[in-house]
């Protein structure tokens, strides 16, 4: 009988969205296949942890020990390395995330297995897994397998799969130490940092005006506030305007910025990153405007505009005017 | 404080329509315009930035044809002090495992107290050839990073982690970082910067020379097949002239609720 292993991305004692993901893709795979699901805690003090999915995996490896309290790739890796080689899985799942970003190439070179990145989908046929990822931005899929070895890494994509429980599992809990052998902690954690509050907070806004690299120079950025202020929302935007210091980080939509929850959230020259889309996948109507016909933001959204933004904006805009006087 | 940044030359895709090649393994490219990769500009800036704070050399690293030497001479233009190019023929025969190999080949016979990489790669998205090096290199690592520090040989860095939250370590070096966008403003570089940056160190190596064994560079990863994005549902398009476009656009606005 085959077997998944899933890592546990758990952050502040919380239990990280795409650990749930990753154990339902395990859980499916596991039911079409008979695979043992095998969640991996390493942390300390992640009992909780371990009871908030005791019925989504068959087994849960513990690691709990006061050295492993904050995460720490290599000590990590060498601790998954060692459990790779005890039990042989044919498949190990990772977000991919920052800390799995950092975590899984090291694994992979460590435990000398093959490594697929950013995967949002997973087929098994003859336990061997292909994987489906994006290139370009969206713009291209790709199916990726891999020559034949004892086992897979995979990092999953965060929020591709649902967060349910999948089938009844019962998990059986097994306490491990920490390998005796020195780990050289060569990097020391020294806390963590939030991005300071702004005057406003996007996620409690019910109208945002979104705008991205497409708005070309800072220098255009009061055209779309302009937009914003007639329709009474508030500006945000995507991870390049803040990049280029063009607005602040607290108004930044997507994976590294702020989720929202907007009723309407209007995306004005946004490609549509995957990083961004996870953003507003709370939005209730997704309005897009963009010239390219291809951008991925059309993909999702409920409504298109395919023009030039310079141009189509200025119309919206008096067009709101006109009818909030009306 | 030498550093040596890896870089890569990518075609722009944004508001390009791509195509996908007879043997259906990746895209046609006679048609796309090449940059030097977003993150690595982000890279290449960071080390010339910690060169001038503190002194030392910075040298680009790129793996490719002479075409991508494109990429190495406008970091030339930037403030690298030398560049290298390692020519492998055809790249598609190498997955990222195969490409750490062969930059960590040449890195290791390079001075380094940090090497820098891009978070990712904006053609294949993979993201994983910084670590890896670290791995290979058997160096400290962080991820994502967003500011750096030098303090008594140490370096204390800024991950960026997800919801707006960062970590800050401190590592000791050398270590390999893989430098996120955003990081500092990447300098204006002109053509006449690149013209007198010719004058500068390229040298070229062949993979040939190197020494690395075939089986240390055979791909385990492997892409089938790719193609364009299956169809969705997808947005419902307003049509019509700009005036008739802004006027569903209101009526939409209006029906949600948010036009008081």
């Amino acid at each position: 009988m085959g077997e998944v292993f899933v890592i546990v991305e758990h952050r502040l004692g919380e239990i990280r969205d795409i650990t749930l993901e990753m154990l339902w893709k395990a859980g499916e795979l596991g039911q079409g296949l008979s695979y043992k699901v095998t969640a991996v805690i390493i942390g300390h003090e992640v009992k909780s942890i371990a009871e908030t999915i005791s019925d989504r995996a068959d087994k849960i490896i513990i690691l709990d020990d006061e050295r492993l309290k904050n995460f720490n790739a290599d000590i990590s890796k060498e601790i998954i390395a060692g459990l790779i080689e005890e039990s042989r899985p044919t498949l190990t799942l990772i977000g991919n995330t920052s800390w799995g970003m950092e975590l899984a190439p090291c694994l992979a070179v460590r435990a000398g297995l093959p490594l697929a990145t950013d995967c949002i989908d997973i087929m098994i046929k003859d336990d061997k897994p292909t994987a489906q990822r994006q290139m370009y931005g969206g713009k291209i899929f790709s199916n990726v397998s891999f020559t034949p070895s004892a086992g897979y890494l995979l990092t999953i994509r965060s929020g591709v799969f649902p967060k349910d429980k999948i089938g009844d599992r019962q998990a059986q809990i097994v306490q491990k130490d920490l390998p005796p052998k020195d780990i050289p902690m060569r990097k020391d954690f020294i806390e963590f940092a939030e991005t300071a509050a702004g005057d406003v907070d996007i996620t409690q806004a019910e109208l945002l005006i979104s705008v991205g690299r497409g708005v070309g120079e800072e220098g255009n950025i009061p055209l779309i506030r302009e937009l914003a202020e007639a329709l009474n929302g508030l500006l945000s935007c995507s991870r390049p305007i803040v990049d280029k210091n063009w607005l602040p980080k607290y108004l930044q939509v997507g994976t590294s910025g702020k989720s929202v929850t907007p009723k309407v959230y209007i995306a004005v020259g946004i490609s549509g990153a995957f990083q961004h889309l996870a953003g507003i996948t709370g939005a209730g109507t997704v309005i897009a405007i963009n010239k390219d016909p291809k951008a991925p933001i059309f993909r999702t959204a409920d409504y298109g505009i395919i023009e030039d933004l310079f141009k189509i904006v200025p119309v919206l805009k008096e067009k709101v005017l006109e009818a909030k006087k009306g | 404080m030498d550093i040596v940044v890896c870089v890569k030359r990518v075609p722009l895709t944004e508001e390009v329509d791509l195509i996908v090649d007879e043997q259906k393994k990746g895209i046609k490219k006679e048609q796309l315009a090449f940059v030097l990769n977003d993150w690595d500009n982000y890279a290449i800036e960071e080390a010339i930035v910690l060169k001038e704070k503190h002194g030392g050399t910075v040298t680009a690293v790129t793996v490719g044809t002479e075409d991508d030497e494109e990429v190495l001479r406008r970091s030339l233009a930037m403030g690298a002090d030398r560049a290298i190019r390692i020519e492998a023929g055809d790249m598609s025969r190498f997955d990222s495992l195969g490409v750490s190999r062969i930059l960590c080949r040449v890195v290791k016979d390079l001075p380094f107290d940090l090497v820098f990489t891009g978070v990712l790669a904006d053609d294949d998205y993979y993201g994983m050839v910084g670590m890896m090096m670290a791995e290979e290199l058997g160096i400290n690592h962080a991820n994502m990073v967003t500011a750096i520090e030098i303090e008594d040989g140490k370096a204390r860095t800024t991950s960026e982690l997800e919801g707006g939250l960062s970590e800050v370590s401190l590592i000791e070096l050398p270590a390999l970082l893989t430098i996120q966008t955003g990081i500092n403003e990447p300098r204006y570089v002109s053509i006449l910067g690149i013209r007198k940056a010719a004058k500068k160190e390229l040298k070229v190596m062949d993979l040939a020379d190197l020494g690395l064994p075939d089986e240390e560079l055979s791909p385990r990863t492997i892409i089938e097949e790719v193609f364009l994005p299956p169809e969705t549902e997808g947005a419902q398009i307003l049509t019509g002239d700009p005036d008739k476009i802004a006027s569903d656009f209101v009526e939409i606005l209006t029906r949600k609720g948010v036009m008081e």
